[in-house]
């Protein structure tokens, strides 16, 4: 943590601070220590694209940034409606930050249902810049406005620009050969060049981009190209920005090495790569497309030169059930789905838990039950990961903190998996999939040694001196049995899913083995090592708060609020929800209180309540969003002084 | 004809990546120590000897060889196999077999499935293997019955089965399994009888060479639950009225008196029927071509048994076609992707895309 961390920037999202005036040119230039922008529009106005973008010109500059991306499960809901609102927001700084931002000081509105979509989340003083060509008065009425809000005085409060976007756009793409419509669709590149001006954004990245992405129609390219400098000529020029603003590159705030900017989905599948390169084993990924985890089948499928054998299965079953024959046949197999298809995949978990087979399970979790909230996050699945099968069927559970530690969950989800041949559940979600952050690039020597050995020969003497391959015999250490792959001679052996005998693995159902089998599947699991939980308490605090997942970087500034304000709060976060490190136990005893901040009803405390008697204070919201710093703040501090 | 010997099976092309066995096998090198659990009786001993028989005869080294099953009394088979084995899930077998066979193409995959298994809750799984052409030869043991669960209507029974669930009689149309793989799409479709070992034989001989996913319905007497389902076909004198055997290149001749009724193209419809062959209509007798590129007379041809009555029920290989094989194509785009792309490299891929540099 560096000292910039516990400035106040981090408590006050209610304006722009850290100011320094900085003359350039005939525009003033403001220096800000943060900023959080969103764009929002309808869900076809390239909203996404329009924050990807100036995602990837903020990280090329090197600040530090968060995303939260936010769309409706519809492709393309009725247009101008509240429902069909996309939005993309954006926290970046010249420090390290932890979270997308609670409120935007910039609001980019596309048409008058992104205003009154996004206009309660601004704070007093925010700067909205409107695309006043959407706001006819049928476009308001749709979406309940009366009178123009742009002139009925209720944005007084608010610092407007109001820029005729579309009109803008539309003359500056004249000269091409466009109809108007197909002109008008670049709308978001002007937007985009002005906030690029707004921001002094480097912007080669995205011309390059534009003219690699359109390289099939190079007029598209550059009409796109040419609305976009457009947009940042309009702000260079237009007396109505009479500032622009530079945040920094927070240099400072990260250790020496080479960065890039990445979403969760995307690390997780380059953790997955990295794996199987560590591992020396072909990757196999089974999946079917669901949302939000689809993105990592189409990245994985991108490269099939690393051996990687990507299956578009008929079903989530079928995804599941082809990883598992590829992991019988010694790959180092994925599935990767969203909560509702674990619920599909359960009983072939169980079958793997069974057959004691090695294979990833990647749930990026979204809201439920059933279909619920596709695009929006939850971490509701904890207890379906940890329960949700017939019988004792024990799973291990890890849980990536951030976009970027997704990587490092996947590896170590291998680590588990190969180590103790074991499906493994990593329980990501919709908002660690698809934000993003810088990501220190490693070097490939610091990356994990998860070289396995398959089973080569027999590992049981009979009585009668026979050498013989018993497939349930276990390394007494892990308790793991071997891993023998057809192709293996000597070693033919069947296994299957009715209970096995010890050693042998042959059928049976005597009563005593059941239970005995039962009860060493499950001490495998708990025996699992695991490193012990961090505590992060430089007060020795009363109160300590336990988080899971990605609730981390919202857990995390909400605790710097705290402890600038001169309140005494302890943290911890768990990567390891099955089993639980083991000196959790003894942290949880340290704490006359212990909170812990959930997207789900309190999943995780009541593990933690069931397993340690303590009597942990559930804090919940389930409304699809990830927490605001605020808030949890708050709740915290009611929490310390209850 | 498929082109194998007893010495191995060198030039059968599905199998060229398969290792051989340095030996010389026989029939009890693929039995397992398991004592054999099924019904006395039951149908499926005589399937297991035939494999077991018939192994040998491929070739192949054992250890590379796989049986996947699901759920039922059929999916026991890979317990008694000296092979590789996987009794899996019910109905799942061809998808955990899929992952299997398209990972390792050094193996040779066979499924063990019913009739259950296979059309009820795994039918999804066994259509879909069926289009993609896996490289997987799945033993269908149809006996028209669900067992394990003692005695229940399956997908195939008759529609007024007296089932334990049905006390009034089933009211589900069954599935013709070999009209329901041909219409997914099936490359190798063939349909044999427990009971008649050198037919069964000779079609997996002819599954095992075909490259890509095969479909073998095997009737399968269950003498349990639904004892004599498939007598018809077995009884000498009813047989010769009730079973029409396939042969690629020959008329479809069968009854008595070495062929006295043939299979003809109703010239009206389009549709096949059953005549009475007269030397006036000898000559129309369809020549039965299982090579050929549409599947449509070999559809016709699984849909001339009485689904009752079992009369004028076809046996043999309905179907076998060249298509392009699943695994040998996700093995080319590999392939390709190296030629194209280089063989892999983490660390450029991990640094690809935009990157900055923070310096001490």
């Amino acid at each position: 943590m560096t000292s910039q961390v516990s400035s106040p920037a981090e408590q006050a999202d209610e304006a722009v601070v850290g100011e320094q005036r900085k003359p350039a040119g005939t525009k003033d230039v403001r220096r800000l220590d943060r900023v959080i922008i969103r764009f929002a529009g309808d869900s076809g106005d390239g909203m996404q694209l329009t924050g990807d973008r100036f995602t990837s010109e903020t990280a090329s500059f090197g600040n530090d940034l968060s995303t939260l991306p936010n769309f409706p499960a519809e492709i393309r809901a009725p247009a101008g409606t509240l429902p069909g609102v996309s939005s993309f927001q954006l926290h970046f700084a010249d420090h390290d930050i932890l979270t997308p931002g609670d409120a935007p000081n910039v609001l980019v509105a596309m048409n008058p249902a992104a205003l009154k979509a996004n206009i309660g989340d601004l704070p007093r003083g925010a700067e909205i810049i409107v695309n006043t060509d959407e706001f006819t008065r049928r476009a308001m009425q749709k979406v309940g406005y009366d009178s123009s809000p742009l002139e009925d005085g209720s944005l007084d409060g608010y610092s407007l620009h109001p820029v005729p976007l579309t009109t803008l756009t539309v003359e500056a793409l004249k000269e091409f050969d466009l109809t108007r419509k197909e002109a008008e669709r670049s709308k978001n590149m002007f937007a985009l060049g002005l906030l690029s001006w707004m921001y002094h954004r480097p912007t080669e990245g995205t011309e390059k981009f534009l003219k690699s992405k359109f390289a099939k129609k190079p007029d598209i390219a550059a009409a796109n190209i040419a609305a976009f400098r457009a947009g940042w000529n309009f702000g260079e020029t237009t007396e109505d920005f009479a500032v622009s603003y530079e945040v920094a590159p927070a240099a400072k705030a990260f250790p020496v090495g080479t960065y890039r900017n990445i979403s969760g989905n995307l690390a997780l599948s380059y953790g997955l790569v990295a794996a199987s390169r560590q591992a020396d084993l072909p990757l196999f990924l089974g999946s079917y497309p669901i949302t939000p985890a689809s993105d990592i089948l189409h990245e994985l499928s991108k490269h099939k030169n690393f051996g990687v054998r990507t299956f578009q299965a008929e079903d989530e079953i079928a995804g599941i059930g082809a990883a598992l024959g590829a992991a019988f046949g010694g790959s180092l197999a994925v599935t990767t789905t969203s909560g509702p298809g674990v619920a599909l995949k359960s009983e072939t978990i169980g079958l793997a838990v069974s057959l004691e087979l090695p294979l990833l399970v990647i749930d990026i979790q979204r809201g439920g039950p059933s279909t619920g909230l596709p695009t929006k996050t939850e971490q509701a699945d904890l207890l379906q990961a940890m329960f949700g099968r017939n019988g004792e069927a024990p799973v291990p559970i890890v849980a990536p903190r951030t976009p970027a530690d997704c990587f490092d969950a996947a590896l170590e989800a291998a680590r588990i998996a190969l180590t103790y041949r074991t499906p493994v559940m990593l329980l990501s979600d919709g908002y660690l999939a698809n934000g993003s952050e810088p990501w220190r690039i490693p070097e490939l020597d610091e990356l994990p040694d998860l070289t396995t050995q398959f089973a080569q020969g027999p590992n049981h003497t009979l009585e009668d001196g026979t050498e013989v391959f018993w497939p349930y015999k276990r390394d007494p250490q892990t308790l793991a049995r071997p891993w023998a792959i057809p192709g293996t001679p000597g070693l033919e052996h069947r296994i299957g899913g009715i209970e096995k005998e010890d050693g042998t693995g042959n059928i049976s159902y005597a009563p005593a083995n059941h239970d005995f089998m039962v009860r060493t599947r499950q001490a495998k699991i708990d025996g699992i090592e695991v490193p012990d939980l961090e505590v992060d308490d430089p007060h020795e605090a009363k109160t300590l708060v336990l988080g899971w997942g990605s609730t981390y970087g919202p857990i995390t500034a909400a605790v710097r609020r705290l402890r600038n304000a001169g309140e005494s709060i302890a943290q911890a976060h768990l990567r390891h929800l099955n089993p639980f490190p083991s000196n959790l136990g003894v942290v949880l005893g340290r704490y006359e209180k212990v909170v812990i901040p959930e997207m789900n009803l309190g999943q995780l405390a009541t593990l933690v309540r069931a397993k340690y008697l303590v009597d942990a204070h559930s804090y919940n919201q389930v409304n699809g969003m990830p927490f605001k710093a605020e808030q949890l703040a708050k709740a915290l501090k009611e929490a310390i002084d209850a | 004809m498929p082109e194998t010997s007893a010495e191995g099976t060198g030039t059968i092309e599905a199998l060229s990546l398969v290792p051989k066995a340095e030996a010389r096998q026989s029939m009890k090198d693929f039995k397992s120590d398991q004592e054999v659990r099924w019904c006395p009786g039951c149908g499926d001993y005589a399937i297991l000897a035939a494999v077991q028989g018939f192994m040998p005869e491929l070739g192949l080294a054992k250890e590379n060889i796989v049986f996947v099953s699901g759920i039922g009394c059929s999916s026991r088979f890979p317990y008694y196999m000296n092979t590789y084995g996987m009794h899996s899930i019910h109905g799942r077998a061809p998808a955990i077999a899929t992952g299997l066979a398209t990972s390792r193409r050094d193996l040779s995959v066979w499924v063990v499935t019913g009739d259950g298994d296979a059309l009820s809750i795994g039918g999804n799984h066994l259509i879909h293997a069926l289009r993609r052409n896996v490289n997987l030869k799945i033993l269908l043991f149809n006996n028209r019955i669900y067992g394990l669960t003692k005695g229940q209507y399956s997908p195939t029974s008759e529609v007024g089965k007296i089932t334990k669930s049905t006390p009034m009689g089933s009211l589900d149309a069954p599935f013709n399994p070999v009209s329901l793989a041909i219409g997914a799409e099936a490359s190798f479709v063939a349909r044999t009888v427990d009971s008649d070992r050198k037919h069964l034989t000779q079609v997996l001989r002819e599954a095992a060479a075909h490259k890509g996913t095969a479909l073998i319905e095997i009737y399968q007497n269950c003498n349990i639950f639904n004892d004599g389902a498939f007598e018809v076909l077995k009884d000498k004198q009813q047989a010769e009225e009730a079973v029409i055997r396939l042969e690629h290149g020959q008329p479809i001749r069968f009854g008595t008196d070495d062929g006295s009724r043939g299979v003809v193209r109703d010239a009206q419809t389009g549709d096949l029927k059953v005549v009475t062959v007269t030397p006036e209509n000898e000559s129309q007798i369809l020549i039965h071509d299982a090579h050929s590129a549409s599947p449509t007379t070999a559809f016709a041809l699984s849909r001339l048994a009485d689904p009752d009555t079992l009369h004028h029920t076809p046996i043999g290989v309905f179907r076998s076609v060249d298509r392009p094989v699943y695994d040998t194509q996700m093995a080319d785009q590999l392939d390709s992707a190296i030629e194209q792309n280089g063989k892999g490299d983490l660390a450029a891929l991990l640094a690809g895309g935009d990157t900055w540099t923070v310096v001490g």
